[in-house]
């Protein structure tokens, strides 16, 4: 969820103008990257999606870039991109790994991210080669944090 | 058209953010914000939610509480009110005012009927664009236009030096930046029927691109009946110390319907509209022809000639442009500007200058510049995204049909 996406940014640096923003949610057992990608890790097999804060700050997304099963993903590094109505942004994996299943229902649905970014909207499965990165990434106390310092700049 | 600059600002930002420490890019940005120029409406917009961006060195909403998406649809069906203050109103006065004018654009000024107008285009001496206008005569003897916020300090040096110039031979022409007013735009369906709430005089026999100075809540007004939307509506100059009062009340008399409307949906309006966005569809180096704008260029004064680099525009009206401006729909992502556009030999054909998701048509919509010959409906292109290409095609524009109100 890099940088590409320069509305999105511009528009958080002036979050402060903007006080009104709800919440977003933030779910207790994921793990989260600070380009704000949750990944939902269980045994070695990982689902990776966007947060409700980044889907929150995007707005109306119509149209996920998905990579092929079989890809390699290394953490930090753009797999996919999500795009809203006026703004593109990189998807980053938290976990580096193989893609092993899509969520080929974005193909279809795009909107399944803002309605479900933890459930139904989730991008990618991946199978994970090194659970010690897993130790790089933000609990759910440390993201919410993250977020409201990110917000406040 | 006009709004200039805005999604190159963006593109510029993210460039430098993908090279640089976002924490330092955070705090030069605010530095900057700091020195940002603030509408009347400013403190308005933030209290309605509004998300303020720099733009063009002001501070302006780039949307409110609404998505883009649902700010686009309403403005369709029912209407929107833009703050568009940071654009830079302008009067010409003076006995030659007209001759002066058209020394500068390619409109038959002088041809134009006192209380109308149109779209114009500033050239230089290539011919090609320095900016884009909406002007009216209100008098043979006065003009008003309205010129982009981005292009205001390179457009007033413009005219000013060629001011200077004309009047040292004795030519009677002066000017009045209009500072002391502020400018709505009021677009959609409702426009018309909210204003005349607000006005006795008779909104109905004012056509597109007519222009009065009338009474509106109280406030002495230029009213145009143009925008940026392709929707029929109004531009409202209005004295700075009324604007407030007179957004409040087109708001409270649409009852809701009219909503305050950012630069997003406006960007998305003007692309389905099929309107350029000057900086990212009109450059200095891009022609009025080659911008698909030669309606724009008067009858006379393609005969006459007589404005800056009027040789290479009547040259390539005779013979045509060598590239032009066309629209596309494509598949996958939405094209972005600088997208490259190739034909199904994987070979440059252009390059895409706007594009978007349309949230009327729910596809992809783009404009872009094209060689000559491959710029016919229905052409098939490709259009690569993040190294990918796309199958497009060649489209003609508007996009979403215009409904300006003219004459039956």
């Amino acid at each position: 969820m890099a940088s590409r996406l320069w509305a999105m940014r511009t528009a958080s640096y002036l979050r402060i103008s903007a006080p009104y923003r709800g919440f977003a949610t933030v779910i207790k057992d994921l793990k989260y990257a600070d380009s704000h990608e949750w990944v939902k890790i269980e045994g070695n097999s990982a689902t990776v999606g966007i947060t409700d804060h980044a889907q929150d700050h995007l707005g109306d997304i119509v149209y996920v870039e998905l990579p092929e099963e079989g890809t390699e993903v290394a953490q930090g590094a753009s797999f996919g991109a999500v795009e809203s109505v006026k703004a593109t942004s990189d998807i980053n994996s938290p976990i580096s790994g193989k893609v092993v299943q899509v969520n080929t229902k974005l193909n279809d649905s795009p909107g399944l991210v803002n309605a479900s970014p933890y459930e139904n909207g989730w991008i990618i499965k991946v199978e994970i080669n090194n659970a010690d990165e897993e130790k790089k990434l933000m609990d759910h106390d440390q993201y919410t944090k993250f977020c409201e310092e990110e917000d406040a700049h | 058209m006009r709004g200039t600059g805005f999604w190159q600002l963006g593109q510029s930002i993210t460039r430098r953010l993908a090279q640089t420490d976002k924490k330092t890019i955070a705090r030069r940005y605010f530095a900057s914000e700091a020195g940002l120029k603030k509408t009347v409406l400013y403190d308005f917009h933030v209290a309605n939610g509004g998300k303020m961006v720099p733009f063009a060195g002001w501070g302006m909403p780039i949307q409110y509480k609404d998505s883009i998406m649902d700010s686009t649809l309403n403005c369709r069906e029912n209407g929107s009110l833009f703050d568009v203050s940071h654009m830079c109103g302008l009067s010409l006065k003076g006995k030659d005012c007209i001759p002066f004018l058209e020394t500068l654009v390619v409109a038959d000024v002088a041809g134009l009927a006192p209380g109308t107008g149109c779209l114009t285009i500033f050239t230089n001496e290539k011919g090609g664009a320095i900016d884009d206008s909406v002007i009216t005569k209100v008098t043979n003897e006065h003009i008003y236009l309205v010129v982009n916020a981005g292009c205001r300090d390179k457009d007033l040096a413009h005219i000013e030096e060629h001011m200077k110039a004309f009047t040292s031979k004795g030519g009677d022409v002066s000017w009045h930046i209009h500072d002391e007013r502020s400018l709505l735009a009021l677009q959609g369906p409702l426009a018309a029927p909210v204003l005349q709430h607000l006005t006795k005089e008779d909104l109905s026999n004012l056509y597109f691109s007519d222009f009065r100075v009338l009474d509106i809540n109280g406030a002495q007004c230029y009213l145009t009946r143009t925008g940026y939307t392709g929707e029929d509506g109004f531009e409202i100059s209005v004295p700075s110390e009324n604007a407030l009062d007179l957004a409040k009340a087109l708001l409270d008399k649409s009852e809701g319907k009219i909503r305050l409307t950012g630069l997003g949906a406006r960007d998305s309006l003007r692309l389905e509209a099929g309107l350029c966005l000057y900086g990212n569809d009109m450059e200095q180096h891009i022609t009025p022809v080659e911008a698909g704008l030669t309606w724009a260029i008067g009858k006379r004064r393609r005969a006459e000639g007589g404005f800056l680099g009027a040789e290479v525009i009547l040259k390539q009206i005779a013979e045509g442009p060598s590239i032009r401006r066309v629209g596309f729909f494509s598949t996958g992502p939405p094209a972005r500007s600088h997208s490259e556009i190739q034909n199904d030999k994987g070979e440059n054909i252009g390059e895409i200058t706007s594009g978007g998701f349309s949230p009327c048509l729910k596809k992809n919509i783009a404009m872009g510049y094209v060689k000559s010959g491959l710029h016919k409906a229905g052409t098939k292109v490709k259009i690569v995204v993040r190294g990918k290409s796309y199958d497009g095609s060649v489209t003609k524009m508007p996009f979403v049909p215009t409904k300006y109100y003219k004459p039956t």
